[in-house]
């Protein structure tokens, strides 16, 4: 009723622009155009871009002709020898590092849910890993995991934790891999608290005083409520942190970049490795796109384990 | 089956905010007894001080001769039942009744048999699968005093429980209740702000108002002898006339009527208070009428109310259905004394 009368009175540009406001398909087309614009260009064209590299024999600088599977079948036949090892390295990285962010996430929202003095100022402070700009925090670490200049050895040693001069991190393949894991367990966590918190604050405290009225101990209320409750928060944010991490770059990337001979390799190193230095840029489509009915895979699962129990 | 005593009960949530104010309140055995007043006077504190939801203060609360202000709400043996049902959203309607024995360790077998029983009583025996997002808001009231009614608790503390149903569903809901206490024969506390479910379910009504306890009375003697101007006109509805007057000995004089009290009060500025139901439609007496100027008219079926004035003072008063009155006309009442009210101007008490 307003536009119609406001359309009698408006100049004449005015009131064409009414007349697209007001038919609700040309306008839903409208406003959906600039996203699947950028969708289109940022997200659709490199993919596209991405499968075809992999079935050519392209190089840097060089667009190459279509060769059909040869690049999976060379990584299949584990021609380089590494190619499994990243499989594995990338299931691994990711399972673990998982399960400590989502325990870690979560005991720590428990505790910021709880009223404390300057409860916000630690709340606001919990995010800062995920605000410092990566490469400079991963730079960080990489100082800490230095084998002669180590803050982390420095304080082991004195503590008497361990003996001079403390665990080569990155040298050695099995500690550069709980490194990288222990660094992305460090990013990833807040983000994992930062979401249960809010999911817990959505919680109605009536079901917890029902609950207390009906006889559960704090664990039933933990067990009983609050985890049932965080379900759909904990679904997106497991299925997010798992595909984020799956093809996780820049932490490995900074820390290792593979090394200590191809022991740390993850798919996304490799592919990079194969693509850029390597400058066989289809191989590393190729390599990279492997990701792609894996990840589907453990999205698949992750819905399944927890798909609504009904 | 227990008794509740408030001893001398306060609860302060910051040095200026006393939510209930030395409460002193002995609730007996099997009674149903109603906490009645305004939103912020109190009686949900006080319910939920009982529950152990709430820290208490001062004073001290008994079940039965126990003092429980330090136990924890689990070992108190108490249900409650809340305004918003609190119905946990992933369980079904049996798991949700269950709750309780499960969290006490009852085996499975017990459980089933007593939330089967219950959900007989309650009509619920074919939507114990469901959710509680698929039922109606009876049907999660149901399910909510049901939660309670299972657990077998020597006390049921209910927190508004009907203010969520439609009007209809509330008058249903409040018989069910009603017989629901009969049945089981335990104690009931049931907080209210609504006057008509004290007035209808309470063996005994409290009436609350910030954070004091004005009265606790049958209704009957509620509505009969309140103490104060408060409870006379938080009780009843339409509410009580108050008309305020300068009283000389015997004699009362409000700008439109005067009249002979029964006794002296001893006070020389009264407010009159009557209730609307407590006029007369045949004038006798010729000391105790009032010419109403009849202002506005309703007509509910059953009853005919008149809104006028009297002198410079506004009156409701209830009137037969069938007498035809219009709007300007001047309808002589006569005033009932028997059921005549006289308080302190200043202290508002009642006088008789």
């Amino acid at each position: 009723m307003g536009t119609a009368v406001r359309a009698k009175t408006a100049p004449a540009w005015h009131r064409r622009r009414v007349r697209i406001y007001d038919r609700e398909a040309p306008l839903g087309y409208l406003l959906l155009a600039p996203t699947l614009v950028v969708l289109g260009i940022f997200l659709l064209y490199p993919f596209l871009f991405g499968i075809w590299l992999s079935v050519t024999d392209s190089e840097l600088g060089n667009l190459g002709s279509f060769i059909g599977l040869d690049n999976f079948r060379f990584e299949w036949r584990n021609t380089d020898g590494v190619f499994y090892t990243a499989v594995v390295n990338t299931f691994l990285y990711t399972g673990i590092t998982t399960v400590f962010k989502l325990s870690l996430g979560l005991i720590m929202a428990l505790l910021l849910n709880q009223a404390f003095p300057f409860r916000r100022f630690v709340r606001a402070a919990l995010l800062l890993p995920y605000i410092i700009p990566t490469v400079l925090s991963y730079e960080a670490w990489r100082w800490m995991f230095d084998p002669t200049f180590s803050v982390i050895n420095w304080l082991l040693v004195n503590t008497h934790l361990a003996p001079y001069p403390g665990p080569n991190w990155l040298g050695v393949p099995f500690n550069a891999m709980a490194a990288l894991m222990i660094v992305n367990v460090w990013r990833g966590t807040p983000f994992y608290a930062i979401a249960f918190l809010a999911g817990m604050q959505v919680i109605p405290v009536d079901l917890y005083e029902a609950a207390r009225v009906d006889g559960a101990t704090r664990w039933q209320q933990f067990t009983n409520i609050t985890v049932p409750m965080l379900r759909p928060v904990l679904l997106v944010v497991l299925l997010l942190s798992t595909i984020l991490t799956f093809a996780d770059f820049q932490g490995p990337f900074v820390l290792t970049n593979g090394a200590p001979y191809n022991s740390t390799q993850l798919l996304s190193i490799w592919a990079y490795q194969w693509g850029i230095p390597g400058g066989a840029i289809s191989l590393g489509a190729a390599i990279s796109l492997v990701l792609f009915p894996l990840l589907t895979l453990v999205v698949a699962g992750v819905l399944f384990l927890l798909r609504r129990p009904e | 089956m227990a008794s509740v005593t408030y001893e001398h009960v306060t609860k302060k949530f910051s040095t200026d905010t006393t939510a209930v104010d030395d409460l002193s309140l002995e609730i007996r055995d099997t009674e149903f007894m109603v906490l009645v007043g305004p939103s912020g006077c109190g009686k949900s504190t006080a319910l939920r001080m009982l529950a152990g939801l709430e820290d208490i203060t001062a004073g001290e609360i008994k079940i039965d001769d126990q003092v429980v202000n330090e136990m924890p709400p689990r070992d108190r043996d108490v249900a409650m039942v809340f305004q918003s049902y609190a119905l946990y959203p992933h369980m079904s309607v049996f798991d949700n009744m269950g709750f309780g024995l499960k969290m006490r360790g009852s085996t499975r077998s017990e459980i089933t048999s007593r939330v089967k029983e219950a959900g007989r009583i309650l009509r619920l025996d074919q939507l114990l699968a469901r959710k509680p997002r698929q039922l109606s808001g009876g049907q999660r009231q149901r399910v909510a005093v049901g939660r309670a009614i299972v657990r077998q608790p020597r006390v049921f503390l209910l927190d508004e429980p009907l203010s969520n149903l439609d009007a209809m569903l509330r008058v249903q809901t409040r018989i069910e209740l009603q017989k629901m206490h009969q049945r089981l024969g335990t104690t009931f506390i049931y907080v209210t702000h609504d006057q008509v479910e004290a007035m209808t379910m309470g063996d005994r009504i409290a009436v609350m108002k910030d954070g004091v306890l004005q009265q606790v009375a049958p209704p009957r003697e509620i509505y009969d002898q309140p103490v104060n101007m408060y409870v006379a006109g938080f009780i009843g509805s339409p509410r009580m006339n108050f008309l305020p007057v300068t009283i000389s000995d015997h004699k009362a004089k409000a700008s439109g009527l005067e009249l002979n009290l029964p006794k002296a009060p001893g006070v020389e500025h009264g407010v009159l208070g009557i209730r609307p139901e407590h006029f007369l439609p045949n004038v006798s007496d010729a000391d105790a009428a009032i010419d109403l100027k009849v202002e506005v008219l309703e007509v509910l079926g059953s009853d005919q109310y008149l809104y006028g004035k009297v002198g410079s003072d506004d009156l409701i008063v209830r009137v037969d259905p069938q007498l035809k009155v219009d709007i300007g006309d001047r309808v002589r009442l006569g005033l009932d004394m028997q059921r005549l009210h006289l308080f302190d101007a200043g202290t508002e008490k009642a006088l008789f």
